[in-house]
């Protein structure tokens, strides 16, 4: 099922690129078919249906794939390239669309519209609180699969997930960074902790929006610390986008 | 052979004598069929089934703290052995287990006192004769009335119901969760096996199927959607975390994929008439257990190998979740399960022949023999032969019953109910 194509390795010149994109083009690569199934996976456990509760056995089954591909990943240092910035176009929208919380400076500059965000914003204004949780925390999902699990089977206990949330991105950006320090920390150098809070406090506040949406709204408008950085400012802007959607939804 | 279009059929179960066969379809419905009595008369109509009541078992309903809907699709239906002229059967939805009792009445008393033939009262005092009521004949009616209501047990999806050899217990099973009920009690339920994790990050297993041996009253199995069996005693402790028996084969290197879990997956287990084997279905294979050995199944048999190249595309379409189930025949020497297009696999484990059958009103009229189909998996396409390609997915036959002691099977396809029987002639 899976061939086992060129491997993908990271180039540096231009020419490089485009003869390498050329050639994935022509043979599917096991990475990239690897990766399609990754993403096929993510966008599976999106899409349960939220009037009936979904199939856990499904999501779990679904789930266990996810980490299996990601630790291949891992093992033999595939993540370390997708998270290159120097590779094509492909796989970097593949990055910011699995990334949308964490954007640093270079793709500001870029001025990318990004595919996965406007997906995403979709996501939001048709869904109830629930799917609106899950859409977002696995939007992040792929660095993040605990955090993925505990939205998409523990609904019942929103407060458990605000935790979990915190602690499942602070152990998966520990470990992309101890993997590979070059290109995550370029990723997440602009990255400081007022970001933590704000995915947990918007966690928290889509979760209390069945509710009401006054506590949501109270403890989003008091967030940290350092808001003087740039990059966070530009983000937060985006993100006041995110919740008014919510709010209005 | 005979067609009835229903709702999706979501489960089919023959009582333990063979007369009744239960069906439950998506939209909660209950439709119990009767076996026609050997009559002179009508010596070809022996055998056949007979709609003899429906009822609704369960309704949709709302659950207000989560906001969720909860389907009345029944799941499962187990008919209680027969004690009295009524018969009881347990059906259930993803959260509820009711008890039915199915009875017939074919007389009704005439003659009060007190009211009149329409049941309006009389004026006593008018009254100047007294009389007996008496019973009369009447119309057959087989009415179904619930008698206990078994609800509030269960946080996850019910997905198996086993009556106990005891006759007076019951388990249900959800995806984390294993209850033990007694019929007459409905405000409680004992928990007997709990995989939940202290931390939901940390699930990584459900539960699938789960059955009560059939002899020995303390003794049950479940399966797992990682490909294992457990088998607990009950007496050893109240809470079956360890299990007495735990069965599993070994992973094949060679076959290993990103596919491989969910395919081990098992979608149903069954315990043999004479309790010595388990059967276990995954997605692409039936296996069967000695109880005694737990390392790897005595008999594996490739339900449709065909598709293990497709299990790609089986992913995307979601196919690759189905949960098809199992049979015995009454004598646990032949085993069925269904497959896609409508087709069901029968295999002989003595003779170790296996069969494939469509059940399709285009192909099959009534009193017709089926013929054999064989799928073509590559190369020259024989005339009769389907290719991989051809077959329709959408087709799938997930539930199947058989007779207790009959060569008689009931086969589930969509909302159409099939029953062959062996030509004896």
């Amino acid at each position: 099922m899976f061939v086992r194509g060129l491997k993908r390795k990271c180039f540096d010149g231009e020419e490089d690129i485009e003869g390498t994109l050329a050639g994935i083009k022509a043979i599917p690569s096991y990475n990239l078919q690897r990766q399609s199934l990754l993403d096929m996976s993510l966008v599976k456990l999106q899409l349960c249906h939220m009037l009936v509760e979904p199939n856990l056995c499904r999501s779990v089954l679904i789930a266990n794939t996810v980490r299996q591909i990601q630790e291949e990943m891992t093992q033999d240092g595939t993540w370390q390239m997708i998270n290159t910035q120097s590779t094509g176009q492909a796989s970097l929208d593949r990055l910011v669309s699995t990334d949308i919380l964490c954007r640093s400076s270079r793709e500001q500059a870029e001025g990318k519209h990004v595919p996965g965000y406007s997906t995403f914003n979709k996501d939001f204004e048709g869904d109830q609180a629930q799917d609106s949780s899950e859409t977002m925390s696995t939007a992040s999902s792929v660095q993040a699969p605990r955090n993925l699990q505990s939205n998409v089977w523990e609904m019942e206990n929103p407060q458990e997930n605000k935790g979990n949330f915190q602690k499942s991105l602070d152990q998966i950006f520990e470990t992309l960074e101890n993997k590979s320090p070059n290109s995550v920390e370029d990723l997440f150098s602009e990255v400081d902790n007022s970001y933590y809070d704000l995915d947990t406090m918007l966690t928290g506040m889509m979760n209390n929006t069945k509710m009401g949406h006054c506590d949501g709204l109270e403890t989003f408008s008091s967030p940290t610390t350092a808001t003087s950085n740039s990059n966070c400012k530009s983000d937060l802007n985006e993100l006041d986008h995110i919740v008014e959607i919510l709010v209005e939804s | 052979v005979f067609f009835f279009p229903a709702d999706i059929i979501s489960t089919v179960e023959f009582n333990h004598t063979g007369e009744l066969l239960a069906t439950g379809d998506k939209g909660g419905r209950v439709v119990i069929f009767q076996r026609e009595q050997e009559s002179k008369n009508q010596p070809h109509r022996r055998g056949e089934y007979n709609v003899y009541s429906t009822f609704q078992s369960h309704e949709p309903e709302f659950d207000y703290l989560k906001s969720l809907e909860i389907e009345e699709k029944i799941n499962k239906i187990r008919w209680l052995p027969q004690q009295n002229a009524a018969y009881f059967l347990l059906s259930t939805n993803d959260k509820t287990v009711k008890l039915w009792k199915v009875s017939e009445r074919d007389k009704r008393p005439e003659g009060y006192n007190l009211k009149d033939e329409d049941g309006r009262l009389r004026d006593p005092s008018m009254i100047t004769v007294l009389r007996v009521p008496v019973l009369r004949p009447m119309d057959l009616m087989v009415e179904a009335t619930p008698r206990r209501v078994f609800a509030n047990a269960h946080t996850y999806h019910i997905n198996s119901i086993s009556v106990n050899s005891d006759y007076e217990t019951y388990m249900s099973a959800d995806d984390l969760r294993i209850n033990l009920w007694n019929f007459e009690i409905t405000n409680q339920s004992f928990n007997i096996v709990d995989i939940k994790p202290a931390n939901m990050e940390e699930l990584t297993e459900v539960i699938t199927a789960a059955e009560f041996h059939p002899h020995h009253c303390n003794t049950f199995v479940y399966s797992s959607s990682k490909g294992t069996i457990r088998l607990c005693d009950m007496r050893t402790s109240a809470l079956c975390d360890r299990h007495a028996k735990f069965f599993e084969e070994p992973e094949d290197p060679s076959n290993r994929s990103f596919f491989s879990e969910i395919i081990s997956s098992i979608s149903d287990v069954k315990f043999s008439h004479s309790g010595r084997y388990i059967m276990t279905r995954d997605y692409l294979t039936v296996k069967v257990w000695d109880l005694n050995m737990e390392n790897r199944p005595i008999e594996t048999y490739q339900v449709h190998d065909y598709l293990r190249s497709k299990l790609c595309s089986l992913y995307e379409n979601d196919c690759i979740f189905d949960k098809f189930e199992c049979v015995w025949n009454g004598s646990d020497s032949v085993i069925m399960t269904g497959s896609y297009n409508n087709f069901f696999r029968m295999f002989d484990r003595n003779t170790k022949r296996d069969v494939t059958l469509e059940a399709s009103r285009e192909n099959s009229k009534p009193r017709a023999i089926l013929k054999p189909r064989k799928v073509c998996v590559g190369g020259k396409r024989r005339k009769d032969e389907i290719s991989v390609d051809s077959l329709d997915f959408s087709k799938k036959i997930l539930h199947t019953a058989w007779h207790p002691s009959e060569n008689i099977i009931a086969v589930a396809a969509t909302n159409n109910l099939y029953i062959f029987q062996d030509k004896v002639n």
